[in-house]
């Protein structure tokens, strides 16, 4: 015989009422999880909608150029001196502090060519990385570039000199094959030629030379501003800037129902807290008799309070897997109701453990006054009762 | 520690119960002694203060005035859990009612004050089915204690308050719920226990008790008269 064979025995006997006191940390627990988990799934939603849209840091050179531009409509710029990345130094980008957040780096080089007589913006890309950073890039027909001598057309480009995919056009007398034409982006892209990096490198003279880099670098907690500072620092003769204002605002919606669900949660948990210390209250009061009967054969305050402490650790525990899975259920259920296009983050093995110990000293903590007040019965005035 | 020559010494005992402004003296004033080895019942009617005399001797009430020596120990000298320490020690408890716990089975229950006591799990086994062999109930160790007849959980209450060994077993109304066969059977136990060495102490007001006990001391009005 242990002090845990009286916990046991009393939680089996008094089911009914250790149900209740089970149920009051479910509710709390499993709202904690539900909230937690629409949080979660929010964010990752997020951020795989913010990858979506491209690039979110953007390395140029520094120029003393004065931008004349205003609403799409360029009116010329005065250029004093034009500068250039060097593509070599681009691999100390990986050097920066936060590099295993840099997601995609998709270096161009941009100049103008003649076709047909024309002149047309072309633009050298690495179509692995430009592909994965312009998802809203789509071909019509043929496929995207495989060999340096294919180019794809913009959707206006392909229209203005009417040329067909599958056709050959001549960049400063170098023939390249239409691989594919985009269907219209409403971008920069619908007026360009774009091929293979080095071979626009080539064409335009410019050999080891980027005008500009984009760079994807969202992910959860990503310090953006911090690493545009990381970057800048690295190439002192580039003007790094963020385009973090889509980010902070969709982050500050998600802060917004953080903050919501935080609060929701205290209060629930309080509600939840305040069933626990009612129903441990209520059991002390009916096991007064016995509590007396412990004392008189020689139980000490402490064991007394060991017993009903034991039975709120092991209801703690049962109702810590049970909110967590209740919990992990409704969120699964919820969020497609929610959320549109939104989809269950997945089980998180952490937020199970805190949901456990949170549920554990959530019970300790509000069965503490009961069992105080039964370690500190009086054994004469409890056996009175007798 | 004050070296006595009896087992049990009560001097100048006085217990008063107080509820709001009415003060109601349940023990006026007491002295008398027990030996080790008698067998004692304590006689006297409702509310003569028996049951307050029998809860002073097990360490259970604090007195208003008076000492209580048990073995040379000032009882009421000692904290609170010294005191649970002593009656862990010293008594064994056999409640009116039986006050068994309903939720442990017979061994269980048997097993229950040695729960704080330190022994192996295997040496408590042996102890309880041995105490529990020795009231008779040794094919109903797993029983519940609703699935026994009311003598039957009279002898799980005496298994329990036997199972540590006390030198010294208190006993209220043990009879109070047994027919007067069963009743006997009972005192007939307590006798060949206190034969075993154990001092009794039975706190009864069945007149017929009387002829079981080594000796018997009055109670009436608070007071006592051996």
């Amino acid at each position: 015989m242990k002090l845990h064979n009286i916990s046991f025995g009393n939680i089996r006997r008094r089911k009914g009422k250790m149900l209740f006191l089970v149920l009051g940390l479910v509710i709390g627990i499993s709202t904690v999880v539900t909230l937690l988990s629409i949080t979660e799934s929010m964010t990752k939603n997020i951020e795989e909608r913010l990858n979506q849209f491209g690039a979110n840091i953007v390395m140029v050179p520094k120029t003393q150029n004065l931008s004349l531009n205003y609403g799409g409509i360029d009116v010329g710029g005065v250029n004093y001196k034009v500068r250039e990345i060097d593509q070599n130094s681009l691999q100390s980008i990986h050097t920066i502090k936060n590099s295993k957040n840099l997601s995609i780096i998709a270096p161009k080089i941009l100049g103008p060519v003649k076709v047909n007589g024309h002149n047309v913006l072309l633009m050298g890309v690495i179509f692995e990385q430009e592909l994965a950073l312009k998802t809203w890039w789509h071909k019509t027909m043929g496929s995207f570039p495989k060999t340096p001598d294919q180019v794809v057309l913009g959707s206006r480009v392909a229209s203005f000199l009417k040329v067909a995919v599958g056709e050959t056009i001549h960049l400063f007398e170098t023939p390249f094959t239409v691989a594919t034409v985009l269907k219209p982006t409403g971008g920069s892209e619908d007026d360009a030629i774009i091929s293979e990096l080095a071979a626009a490198q080539k064409l335009l003279g410019k050999q080891g030379k980027l005008s500009m880099v984009e760079i994807s670098a969202f992910c959860q907690g990503c310090p953006i501003s911090e690493m545009t500072l990381q970057i800048a620092e690295k190439f002192p003769d580039a003007k790094v800037t963020a385009m973090k204002q889509a980010v902070m605002s969709k982050m500050q919606s998600i802060d917004m129902f953080k903050s919501f669900s935080l609060g929701v949660s205290i209060l629930v948990i309080l509600i939840g807290s305040l069933l626990v210390l009612v129903t441990m209250m209520g059991s002390v009061n009916e096991r007064t008799r016995e509590i007396g009967i412990f004392r008189a054969i020689g139980f000490r305050r402490g064991h007394v309070m060991q017993i009903i402490l034991l039975e709120a650790m092991l209801l703690g525990i049962i109702g810590g897997i049970l909110g967590f899975c209740i919990g992990n259920g409704i969120a699964y259920g919820i969020i497609p109701v929610v959320m549109k296009d939104g989809a269950f983050a997945g089980i998180n093995v952490n937020l199970g453990i805190v949901s456990i110990v949170m549920a554990v000293a959530l019970s300790l903590l509000a069965s503490l006054y009961p069992a105080f007040k039964a370690s500190n019965m009086d054994p004469s005035e409890a056996l009175r009762a007798l | 520690m004050r070296q006595v020559s009896h087992l049990i010494e009560i001097e100048g005992l006085k217990k008063t119960y107080q509820s709001g402004d009415t003060k109601v003296d349940a023990i006026r004033q007491m002295d008398f002694f027990i030996d080790d080895e008698e067998f004692i019942t304590i006689m006297g009617q409702s509310g003569s203060g028996k049951s307050t005399l029998l809860s002073i001797m097990g360490a259970l009430n604090h007195p208003t005035q008076g000492k209580v020596f048990v073995d040379s120990l000032d009882l009421y000298s000692l904290s609170a859990e010294q005191r649970a320490d002593f009656r862990s020690e010293y008594i064994g408890f056999i409640f009116q009612s039986f006050q068994l716990i309903p939720y442990l089975t017979v061994l269980e229950n048997v097993k229950l004050p040695m729960a704080v006591t330190g022994q192996k799990k295997k040496v408590k086994n042996q102890m309880a089915l041995e105490v529990i062999e020795r009231v008779g109930l040794e094919a109903k160790a797993h029983r519940l204690p609703d699935q026994l007849s009311g003598g039957e959980q009279e002898r799980v209450a005496i298994a329990r308050a036997l199972v540590n060994k006390p030198p010294i077993i208190l006993a209220d109304e043990p009879t109070g719920n047994l027919d007067s066969k069963t009743a006997n059977e009972i005192m007939l136990l307590l006798q060949s226990l206190n034969k075993e060495g154990h001092t009794i102490i039975v706190v009864t007001h069945n007149t017929d008790m009387a002829s079981y006990a080594t000796r018997t001391v009055q109670v009436q009005d608070g007071e006592c008269f051996s």
